[in-house]
């Protein structure tokens, strides 16, 4: 147990120091989407008092307690949900949602493509890690054809989603892939996905060396991300339903830029024009 | 602000309620015989700078509602059975983290998706037990389309003073009913602001702490993990657990005298007492009229708090009463606090199972019976 | 990797975070950095620097390190 660190990182400051080290296993893409974002909102010079960030239940869940932002752990599925309160209720407010490809497309897939599709001014980042790494590496929503799982034991027949096409498709506005090795391209992506307006979605394929690499003999952290590294296409622009991950390939790269109104402005230039006004007055 | 006499449905005076205590946003979706809720508010809230948003679910609709009130906004939800069902996690998600809203359940008859337009009292139990874990919330029960005016604002206040979801549990009779309605002007309304910190947090909070919502500078962590007084996780602490969920439901449990209302008719001499909630205590009263003037020592009790349940007035009237009889819309539900509180004293269940509203003969019948 | 010409930085080791996943060690571009020899109290050794000289600052290990563990003073 390694107790009472004296913590002296330079981004010291987007932390809740004294929760750290985190909970994550050795080899985890998790930090390295933690250590992408905080640089991200250093680089933006992002106002930490006007940002908030949700996430969902599983590993990567936790990190929102990591954050020192107002910040929100939700319950499973929920985030998306959860943000869309938070967003149009103080619109003023940044809101990022952190969560995992189970807890955001399995359980709350629904919040998730209505949000697309309403174009909730919300940035989205999913670490996609191919299982649910929190209960011990069950089959996910994004787990690939013939995986082990400890719940797909003679693998996997189920068809994984493809997360940016899901994302495109539903109406988001900025739509990338990266994995956890591209780690200049992701913080790159952070900061385009918060400095846009509207619903945003950044993909990161991330190692879970403990429990999926382990299951399918991926061998440790550092051979999942010579293999991301290896497989890796960068096409930005490509058609995401065209962008495929498999174990021989990942294409990645920012696929989708489109400017659309955002819901919380369409809501708010709605209320501009009734306020004050009364359907009811004298009546029922 | 809508202000002086109207007739109006139940359903429509709850949101006019809503929007006299200060709610600003709803989320909802659409479900009988709860709808003209959601639909009041999407034609309402606009006009007075709040939010109506219609979900993909009723999780998703719970979720909204707990997200906008810590973004700082009063937010309420409304819907049924089946609706209610679904935000039994979220409600448990609101209770730990004191999360102040208002979710309101037009009672229909169930299980499963059961009779939609028929009223019911089915939800009693789930209000109070339907998310895992043990957490206390505060349920009161409307009797007239004035009521769901008024109550809807108690319920506000009430969510507001104890940071805790607050259930207005109508049913169909009530909620559909069309009566007259009187809504006052906005300085004659109490309304209970949220009250935020204006000190860091410190080791030990008050039963009902402050609330530092987002956006406010206080970089506050929420999580329906166990969590220590800064918010922070402690998910294997035996003591954090037990201090934590000790203040969550005593916040609740020690306040009980101040929350509990009920109405009292007739029950200074009575020897037998109809205890009744919602639209059948409509009938019970005149039952217990008729009672009086055929010479029976008849009394009413009316619960308008349903949770945290008035038990001390059915203890103090179980010392000298000879029977209760219990009216409900249900197969027998707060029944079982009523027999737990009468500690003995007999206990009848006059039931009713999707069908029309007890009359007051029925009532009388059965206070001939036990009288 | 463009090689600056001079480098201000100097790279600190927050040696009780490192988790051991060893992608500093691996992805470094100019293979500056190896793994001590001393444990820290997780029982893995956290890396260090090969020689002063090798490291050109490009942040790439204080970039990746999912640990915080690693970091360069500017």
């Amino acid at each position: 147990m390694v107790e009472k660190l004296t913590f002296t990182h330079p981004l010291s400051k987007y932390l809740r120091v004294d929760r750290l080290p985190h909970i994550w296993c050795e080899g985890c893409g998790n930090g390295i989407v933690l250590n992408c974002f905080i640089r991200a909102l250093d680089e933006l010079g992002a106002n930490l008092d006007e940002l908030v960030v949700v996430s969902g239940i599983g590993c990567i869940g936790r990190i929102a307690g990591y954050v020192n932002v107002d910040s929100f752990h939700t319950t499973h599925g929920r985030a998306i949900a959860i943000a869309t309160g938070i967003k149009l209720a103080n619109p003023r407010l940044k809101v990022v949602v952190i969560s995992g490809d189970g807890d955001l497309f399995a359980i709350g897939g629904n919040h998730f493509i209505h949000a697309a599709r309403r174009n909730v001014n919300l940035t989205v980042i999913c670490v996609n890690n191919f299982n649910y790494g929190m209960t011990g590496g069950q089959l996910g929503p994004t787990t690939p054809l013939d995986s082990i799982t400890t719940t797909s034991p003679y693998g996997n027949v189920e068809s994984p989603f493809n997360l940016a096409h899901l994302a495109a498709s539903s109406g988001a506005v900025y739509v990338a892939r990266w994995t956890a090795f591209h780690i200049h391209e992701l913080t790159k992506s952070i900061k385009a996905s918060l400095k846009r307006r509207g619903f945003t979605f950044i993909e990161v394929i991330s190692p879970c060396p403990e429990l999926y690499g382990r299951y399918n003999k991926m061998g440790r952290g550092v051979d999942m991300m010579n293999w991301l590294k290896r497989v890796s296409e960068v096409r930005h622009g490509c058609d995401p339903a065209k962008a495929e991950v498999s174990s021989s390939k990942i294409v990645v790269g920012e696929f989708v830029s489109v400017d659309k109104p955002t819901y919380d402005q369409l809501i708010y230039q709605l209320m501009e024009r009734v306020k004050g006004g009364s359907s009811v007055e004298g009546g029922g | 602000m809508l202000t002086g006499t109207h007739f109006l449905q139940g359903n429509a005076a709850c949101a006019e309620g809503a929007i006299a205590a200060g709610c600003r946003f709803f989320a909802g979706y659409p479900i009988t015989p709860s709808t003209e809720i959601a639909e009041r508010m999407a034609r309402r809230l606009p006009e007075v700078g709040g939010v109506f948003i219609q979900m993909e679910d009723e999780i998703g609709a719970i979720a909204a509602v707990i997200g906008a009130s810590w973004a700082g906004v009063k937010a309420m939800t409304a819907t049924s059975g089946p609706g209610f069902s679904l935000m039994q996690e979220n409600i448990g998600l609101a209770a730990m983290t004191e999360t102040p809203c208002v979710i309101v359940d037009v009672m229909r008859a169930g299980p499963s998706t059961g009779q939609p337009t028929k009223p019911s009292q089915q939800d009693v139990m789930q209000a109070k037990w339907g998310s895992h874990g043990d957490y206390e919330v505060i349920a009161l029960s409307p009797a007239s389309a004035q009521e769901m005016f008024d109550f809807t604002i108690e319920c506000f206040n009430l969510a507001e003073e104890y940071r805790v979801p607050t259930i207005l549990l109508a049913d169909g009779f009530i909620a559909h009913a069309w009566e007259r309605v009187v809504i006052p002007p906005p300085e004659e309304i109490k309304v209970v602001e949220r009250k935020g910190p204006e000190a860091p947090p410190g080791d030990r909070l008050d039963l009902v702490p402050p609330m530092a919502c987002f956006g406010r500078g206080y970089r506050v962590h929420v999580t329906g993990l166990t969590h220590d007084e800064r918010g922070y996780p402690q998910a294997d602490s035996v003591e954090v657990q037990r201090r934590l969920v000790k203040r969550l439901c005593d916040k609740i449990r020690a306040n009980a005298d101040r929350i509990v209302k009920t109405k009292a008719f007739a029950l200074d001499d009575a020897e037998v007492v109809v205890i009744a909630y919602g639209a059948p205590s409509r009938p019970a009263l005149k039952a217990v009229k008729m009672a009086r003037e055929n010479g029976l020592k008849a009394g009413l009790l009316r619960l308008i708090t349903l949770w945290p349940f008035p038990e001390k007035d059915v203890i103090r009237l179980s010392s000298h009463v000879k029977a209760f009889i219990v009216l409900e819309m249900n197969y027998g539900q707060l029944v079982r606090e009523v027999e737990r509180a009468a500690k003995g004293t007999a206990v009848t269940l006059l039931s009713k199972l999707g069908e029309e509203l007890h009359t007051p003969y029925e009532i009388l019948r059965a206070l001939k019976e036990v009288c | 990797m463009k090689k600056p010409t001079t480098f201000k930085a100097k790279l600190k080791i927050v040696e009780e975070f490192c988790k051991g996943c060893d992608y500093c060690i691996e992805f470094c571009p100019v293979d500056a950095l190896k793994r001590s020899e001393r444990p820290n109290l997780r029982g893995v050794c956290p890396p260090k620097l090969k020689d002063e000289g090798t490291c050109i600052a490009c942040g790439l290990c204080e970039r990746i390190c999912p640990d915080l563990a690693i970091c360069l003073e500017r």
